[in-house]
């Protein structure tokens, strides 16, 4: 049987939905396996709803916002950009970035919608079923993309996703600029450490390990592993659990 | 062999049944050919089991009630009038209208009833046996009369049969009278439309068509089936179910 | 006696009847409208799709007959008709005839068991025709009110329909009766007759069962009409693969008294042709027409499309008749191409474009009322007051005083409305009953039972989506109560029975799965209010904009694609929660931007209902474009005009005006607007403080240096023609002037037409020859665009000798002024060449939007059309209004318009304005945002991010919404690092039920 690729869209009450009605009295075809979920604005979307999709085995994730400049609440579609670029970025680490993509369409545009849902599909079909869905053993994946979920969820990431126009594109609270690429320096640093953290900080929750063994199972370097644990150590999210022989095996001490 | 035709009556227990009996007491010979249904009244006598009797192959059907103004039931016998007239006229439509007949004869008249009998089975000697019964069976007019059937079991073509009396004789709802000629042409009409639609959704039902393959199969002009066909869909009867070229193709649902 | 009376009659409920019912019953008073149907809707209830933009007419309508219908202070009275009148404006007594029904309005139901057992057939008055309905009937499925009525003619007496309905509603002794009604004010709204094309023998109307009317072929078209929706011909229910539309059938025809153009057959035909082709494929349409007119908004495109993209063939052919081939029904037409061949071509179906009669009643009604008609039959009214009859306090609107299409009649209903605003705004709010719900049902605690409503929209959503099985497939699915499908459920109908299937099964959610909700959603959550529940406990999904149309050759699909939106809706509205509306207070003033003659007449309307108006023009004079115009096209004087209105607006003293003035910064929302305004000649700023923004910067003559304007003085515009014809000496010179139109209109650059220049050139070419008869005036032309009343003028310039030639292209003009004398040449569209000498050249050059107009629309945050000009909120029903609420728009800066277009677009405004203006309070939407103050850290990120500047921290240091400035983006909630914020009626766990539905499970972290 042909592959039927599931497919969900967020999409801006004022542009992009509008733009879909408009196919639709256009008589403008396209494939039937978009899902809409509407939004009053496309900063509406938080990366938790993304990474819940995927998780649940959605095929691709299409955003669909107001060109810039046009954005009904004036700037809510850079922030969705902004939270895009972050949820890809994550994405990367484990092959899964291509599964979404951020679109701007206008009300006027019911072609474009038309032509987007339909190249985004077509190129869906291509990557295939989620491996989320290809295999029952999918544990690692949807560890990962919770660990994605959760870091993405976290004060720290939410505060650079929420900051980060402000302080590149206006000033910072010393009346500075930062400059995109510093800013993006330590924001790439910070979706290394988030998710890692996060990955540590799950695991331990199932039983104790080891930093050797976390670094195996995680596939990072020993001395990493032993800063993430220190830094959790000190956030009171993991402790030590016991010492077997002369290695220390940690153990998550977070409550759910 | 001489044709021996089959002929069947619906008649009223108090006037024409008794006046049949009267003929056997008085030993009035008359032809062997009917076969008697007896009924309380001629008013029962639904324009369906005219209807089924032909179908069915008989040769002639003779309905006969009390004389007018001297039904037992006062005025069932008007009713059967009225039934009967509008039977007749869907008939004609295929020419069997002279193979049934309607009328009184009252307990007394042992002797008019032989006589009608006799003049009956005589007319439908003349006209032979029945296209239904005759080893060329014609099932075009099975057909046709499968459809009248149906007009008369519509609830529309019932109700305007049965108010007719009280519209055309005393008054109807705004208490008015309508004139029976006025009347007339609304039931005639109405008969025939309902008559098309029969014969079309009849025809539906035995296979898809398209109106000019449904014009030719029941020979009414393509106009006239194209509107027919529109308020059998308005009625949920039919739909499209394609199209072919340039022709929709209509099944009946 | 004399008293003002705070109520107002409203004849004809058409579009442009409903429109200014709601208007005028928002603005506080009590209306009445008298219509001689059996319900409201008028023509526009008949049409399938309305130009330029293909929308659905009915779906989009619908919503303004319900909200009309089930208006507190809207009283629809049916069958009725005006007898006879007494009084002066602001206090009328008023008889009316209101013919009998047969059937107690305050009993039926609408079920319609009656219609079905009927035995009388009649004929169907809602198909033209083309259709069968009974004695016993309802106008068409959706109708307000929905109340059957016997037609006596037909009705034999039979009394079955009294023995079947239940509700005892039928009463065949009721007579028709006089009522009286006591109104201050009159709106004429019966909009217009068809042509009769019997008359008109040649064409065999009437004789040939394929020739039919425009609007019988609205209805062959419309899903709901006798053919559901499939282009076919009644003589035999084929497919006509040849269809012939034959324009000005009962237009610019003298012979029959049908001087005029009827404005709207053009657009009307090209769009029956479109969609004709987009029902069917085998289709192919051929227009004959001598002239295109689609002079308005995005009506060339349209009409370029028409050609393009669905192939539709247009001649410039006027036939003169129509033969049959009475075996086929086919039928032969004759014409002369445009190379001057004669051609015999047949077609299977032939339509003829009927044009706009004044209503047949309206003779009667005119002495009834003692108002003028004008020489058509048509309502007469004043100069530079379209809205005003010849008698106070009775005014008109829509196709009743002039043939026009939607936008206009629902302009000039708002136009009117103003004027009885301005008559009546002493007595606002007292006849008037204020809206009361029932108490809200508290359901918190209950399990939740949804109920789920699946509309079929005709063919619409059921031709391709298997609506009988999502509706069981609902059933199946957890806490669903109770699930149904309905034809149409936006129907006035279908809303009476949510509510009462809402109380039978007790349910306390509902969802609409139907078209889009940013149209439908207001209905819907109202008659969920209506039976007691809060209306955000409901849930509408999109299955038609979204789904049967945009999958339509994939039934099974778009089913399994139904399914899963139905069933996402369902989850959803079980996690929606009961929020409340905020009262919103209005600042009462007014900032109208623009002093040209519409921001004149809105200030002005304003003012005199006691409103403090901030007028500001950029210019140092008011007047705008109109300084440049000296009489209208009629004659009549417009610098006087002009003038006594600025000198009312400068005297008026709640107007404040601004000269040289822009705006510099504009703040606020709707009730509560901050502008700061700079006076450029002195660069001092002022802070206005208002409640409404009308938008008037007009437009500018489109000055650029084409055929040699700048520098060759014989060379100009028409406006510079118009201010040389008052210096007689002048043009008694000139022996031969040559008019060029369209010369920077309807090109690439701007390919709109500029609606005003053709009978600008005939008004001007007319005064020249009044001035020197011995002048020849030749006017090259594309489409001579005189639409309306304005075509005798046309008629008037051929008899005075104007030589018009039609040409294709604007390349196949060119001008030679190397001599004194010019030589003009010209290829026609015939393909005859002409040359022609010239002491002077006009050109007509069209209109543009003026400079900072994208500016203005960024500051607004209101959008523009491509042709930058400012985009309403919705080209057919919301002419002067933008999406964003409490700014308006009206004149040229919306499009190209004539004076007395621009004057009623102007009032219009002020109209729509004054709805908002009434009020003490308005309510403001329930979806905003909240902050847990418990989780809230102060780290003022929300503060930062929202853009309406909605947040502040107060004492305690955490964020505050104030929710009156708040629109519900949910910003600030997907960025809080606490997640301290929610957005309500977005919140995460509602979103996250969405996609858990189609998802599978909820996996969460």
């Amino acid at each position: 049987m042909a592959f039927k690729p599931k497919i969900v869209g967020f999409l801006c009450n004022w542009c992009s939905y509008a733009g879909a009605d408009l196919a639709g009295v256009s008589r403008i075809q396209y494939p039937p396996n978009i899902r809409i979920i509407r939004l009053m604005c496309s900063g509406r979307v938080e990366p938790f709803f993304v990474f819940e999709a995927l998780k649940q085995g959605i095929d691709g994730i299409i955003i669909m916002g107001c060109h810039p400049g046009e954005c009904h609440y004036m700037s809510g579609n850079y922030e969705a950009e902004i939270k895009f670029n972050f949820i890809k970025k994550m994405l990367n680490f484990i092959n899964l970035s291509d599964r979404i993509t951020l679109k701007w369409v206008s009300a006027s545009e019911g072609i474009r919608f038309a032509k987007v849902v339909t190249e985004f599909t077509e190129f869906i079909k291509t990557l295939g079923k989620s491996p989320i869905q290809k295999s029952k053993n999918n544990s690692d994946l949807i560890f990962s993309l919770t660990a994605m979920q959760q870091s993405m969820n976290n004060y720290r990431m939410r505060v650079l996703m929420g900051r980060k126009r402000k302080i590149t594109e206006q000033k910072n609270v010393y009346g500075e600029k930062v400059s995109i690429d510093e800013f993006e320096e330590l924001e790439n640093k910070a979706i290394i450490d988030e998710y890692n953290r996060e990955r540590i900080s799950l695991i331990l929750k199932k039983h104790p390990l080891s930093v050797k063994n976390l670094a195996s199972s995680l596939d990072l370097d020993e001395k990493s592993v032993l800063d993430y644990i220190v830094w959790l150590r000190s956030k009171g999210i993991v402790d030590v659990d016991k010492i077997q022989g002369l290695t220390p095996y940690y153990i998550s001490i977070q409550e759910d | 062999m001489e044709f021996e035709p089959k002929i069947l009556g619906f008649l009223c227990n108090w006037c024409s049944y008794a006046g049949a009996d009267l003929a056997g007491v008085s030993r009035i010979q008359y032809p062997p050919n009917l076969r008697v249904i007896r009924v309380m009244c001629s008013g029962r006598v639904d324009p369906v089991f005219v209807l089924d009797a032909l179908m069915k192959g008989l040769d002639g059907v003779l309905v006969l009630g009390c004389h007018l103004g001297d039904c037992h039931y006062i005025d069932g016998n008007y009713e059967a009038e009225s039934k009967y007239r509008a039977l007749e006229m869907l008939l004609e439509n295929i020419n069997l209208n002279d193979r049934i007949n309607l009328d009184w004869v009252s307990a007394s008249e042992g002797m008019r009833f032989a006589d009608l009998v006799d003049e009956f089975t005589e007319k439908i000697k003349s006209l032979g046996p029945s296209p239904i019964s005759s080893s060329t069976k014609d099932l075009k007019l099975l057909d046709e009369l499968q459809a009248i059937k149906r007009v008369f079991s519509n609830s529309r073509i019932r109700s305007l049969i049965g108010r007719e009396r009280k519209i055309t004789l005393l008054e109807n709802t705004y208490g008015e009278t309508i004139d029976f000629e006025k009347f007339n042409k609304i039931l005639k009409d109405a008969l025939d439309s309902e008559f098309y639609r029969s014969q079309i959704y009849l025809s539906l039902l035995k296979k898809s068509a398209s109106v000019k393959d449904i014009s030719q199969e029941i020979n009414i002009d393509k106009t006239l089936v194209f509107k027919n066909l529109l308020m059998l869909r308005q009625r949920g009867l039919a739909d499209v179910a394609g199209v072919d070229g340039l022709d929709p193709i209509y099944k009946a649902l | 006696m004399s008293e003002k009376i705070g109520s107002v009659m409203i004849v004809g409920g058409g579009i442009a009847g409903t429109q200014a019912a709601l208007d005028l019953s928002e603005s506080g008073y009590k209306v009445y409208i008298i219509e001689s149907s059996g319900s409201i809707g008028g023509v526009m209830a008949q049409l399938d799709k309305t130009f330029p933009t293909n929308d659905c007419s009915m779906c989009i309508l619908s919503p303004k007959l319900v909200q009309a219908g089930r208006h507190q202070n809207i009283e629809i009275i049916t069958m009725a008709k005006i007898t006879g009148l007494e009084g002066k404006a602001g206090n009328f007594k008023v008889d009316i005839l209101k013919k009998s029904r047969f059937i107690d309005e305050e009993k039926c139901t609408g079920c319609g068991i009656c219609a079905q057992e009927c035995p009388i057939e009649a004929i169907d008055v809602f198909n033209e025709d083309l259709s069968i309905s009974k004695a016993i009937s309802v106008k068409f499925p959706q109708a307000v009110p929905l109340y059957y009525s016997i037609n006596k003619e037909k009705c034999i007496g039979c009394g079955i329909c009294q023995g079947v309905c239940k509700v005892k509603a039928i009463n065949y002794t009721e007579e028709d009766h006089e009522i009286n009604l006591n109104v201050g004010s009159i709106l004429l709204a019966q909009g217009f007759d068809e042509f009769d094309p019997t008359v008109l023998k040649p064409y065999g109307y009437g004789k040939h069962p394929n020739v039919v009317t425009s609007i019988e072929f609205e209805r062959i078209l419309s899903a709901s009409g006798p053919y559901s929706g499939m282009v076919l011909r009644p003589s035999d229910g084929t497919i006509p693969e040849k269809v012939a539309f034959l324009q000005c059938i009962g237009s610019r025809d003298c012979h029959h008294g049908k001087e005029y153009c009827s404005s709207v057959c053009c657009m009307y035909t090209a769009k029956e042709a479109v969609i004709a082709k987009e029902h069917q494929q085998q289709v192919n349409p051929t227009i004959f027409t001598m002239d295109i007119r689609a002079y308005g908004k995005d009506f060339d495109k349209y009409i370029e499309r028409a050609q393009e993209e669905y192939g539709v063939r247009y001649i410039r052919s006027r036939i003169p008749s129509i033969e049959e081939n009475p075996v086929d029904h086919d039928l032969i037409l004759t014409y002369e191409s445009e190379k001057g061949e004669i051609i015999s071509e047949t077609f299977n179906m032939v339509v003829l474009a009927v044009g706009i009669n004044p209503p047949s009643t309206s003779k009667e009604l005119s002495s009834n009322l003692g108002i003028e008609l004008n020489e058509y039959g048509f309502c007469q009214t004043r100069p530079f007051s379209p809205t005003q009859t010849t008698k106070d306090g009775i005014f008109v609107c829509g196709a009743f005083s002039e043939p026009k299409d939607i936008p206009e009649s629902v302009v000039q209903a708002s136009a009117a409305a103003s004027h009885v605003n301005a008559l009546l705004s002493s007595v606002r709010n007292t006849e008037i009953t204020k809206k009361e719900y029932p108490e809200e049902q508290d359901v918190s605690g209950e399990d939740p039972r949804v109920g789920v409503f699946i509309c079929h929209c005709g063919i619409n959503i059921g031709g391709v989506v298997n609506v009988p099985e999502v509706v069981e497939y609902t059933k199946t699915l957890p806490n669903v109560a109770y699930a149904e499908s309905n034809l149409y459920t936006c129907s006035a109908d279908t809303q009476i029975s949510i509510k009462e299937k809402i109380i039978e099964h007790n349910l306390n959610r509902v969802v609409v799965a139907s078209c889009t909700p940013r149209t439908h959603e207001p209905l819907f959550r109202e008659t969920v209010k209506e039976a007691g529940l809060n209306q955000y406990l409901f849930q509408m999904t999109n299955i038609r904009d979204q789904c049967s149309w945009v999958h339509m050759h994939q039934p099974e699909e778009a089913t399994e694609k139904a399914k899963d939106l139905v069933k996402m809706a369902i989850f959803r509205v079980q996690k929606n929660r009961p929020l409340q509306e905020l009262d919103l207070e209005i600042t009462p003033n007014v900032l109208v931007i623009g002093g040209g003659v519409s921001g004149l007449n809105a200030a002005l309307n304003l003012a005199q209902q006691g409103h403090s108006i901030y007028l500001v023009e950029k210019d140092e004079k008011l007047g705008g474009f109109a300084r440049n115009i000296h009489k209208t096209i009629e004659g009549y004087d417009v610098q006087n005009y002009l003038n006594k209105l600025i000198e009312r607006v400068k005297k008026h003293n709640k107007i404040t005006i601004f000269k040289n003035t822009n705006i510099k910064n504009l703040a606020g929302y709707l009730g509560n607007f901050k502008t700061t305004v700079i006076n450029e000649a002195n660069n001092e700023t002022q802070e206005l403080e208002h409640g409404v923004i009308i938008v008037a910067t007009g437009a500018v003559e489109n000055r650029k240096n084409e055929y040699n304007l700048e520098e060759n003085s014989n060379i100009i515009t028409q406006s510079e023609l118009e201010l040389m014809l008052q210096n007689k000496k002048d043009i008694k010179k000139k022996q031969r002037i040559v008019m060029i139109q369209c010369v920077g209109s309807r090109n690439e650059e701007h390919p709109y037409c500029s609606r005003i220049c053709c009978s600008e050139a005939i008004k001007n070419a007319l005064s020249i020859k009044a001035l020197n008869s011995d002048c020849e005036v030749v006017v090259l032309y594309r489409d001579m665009r005189t639409y309306g009343f304005k075509e005798s003028f046309y008629r008037k310039a051929r008899e005075k000798g104007v030589i018009f030639l039609t040409y294709n292209k604007i390349d196949n003009v060119k001008v030679n002024d190397k001599n004194r004398n010019m030589i003009v040449t010209v290829k026609t569209r015939f393909g005859e060449n002409f040359i022609i000498e010239s002491d002077l050249v006009v050109l007509s050059t069209g209109l543009i939007s003026p400079e900072g107009t994208e500016r203005l629309s960024k500051m607004l945050k209101v959008p523009l059309n491509d042709d930058n000009f400012f985009l309403e909120a919705h080209v057919k029903l919301r002419p002067v209004d933008f999406a964003t609420e409490g700014i308006f728009l009206c004149g040229t800066a919306r499009a190209p318009a004539t004076i007395e277009e621009s004057i009623s677009q102007g009032r219009a405004a002020a109209a729509r304005a004054m709805t908002i203006l009434a009020k003490d309070v308005i309510h403001s939407e329930g979806v905003t945002s909240s902050v847990d103050e418990e989780l809230c850290t102060g780290c003022r990120i929300c503060i930062r991010l929202c853009p309406y500047n909605a947040i502040e921290r107060n004492e305690l240091g955490v964020a505050v919404i104030r929710e009156a400035l708040c629109k519900g983006c949910g910003l600030c909630a997907a960025s809080c690092p606490e997640k301290a914020i929610i957005v309500k009626h977005f919140e995460k766990d509602q979103i996250l039920a969405e996609l858990t539905a189609f998802g599978g499970e909820y996996i969460g972290v």
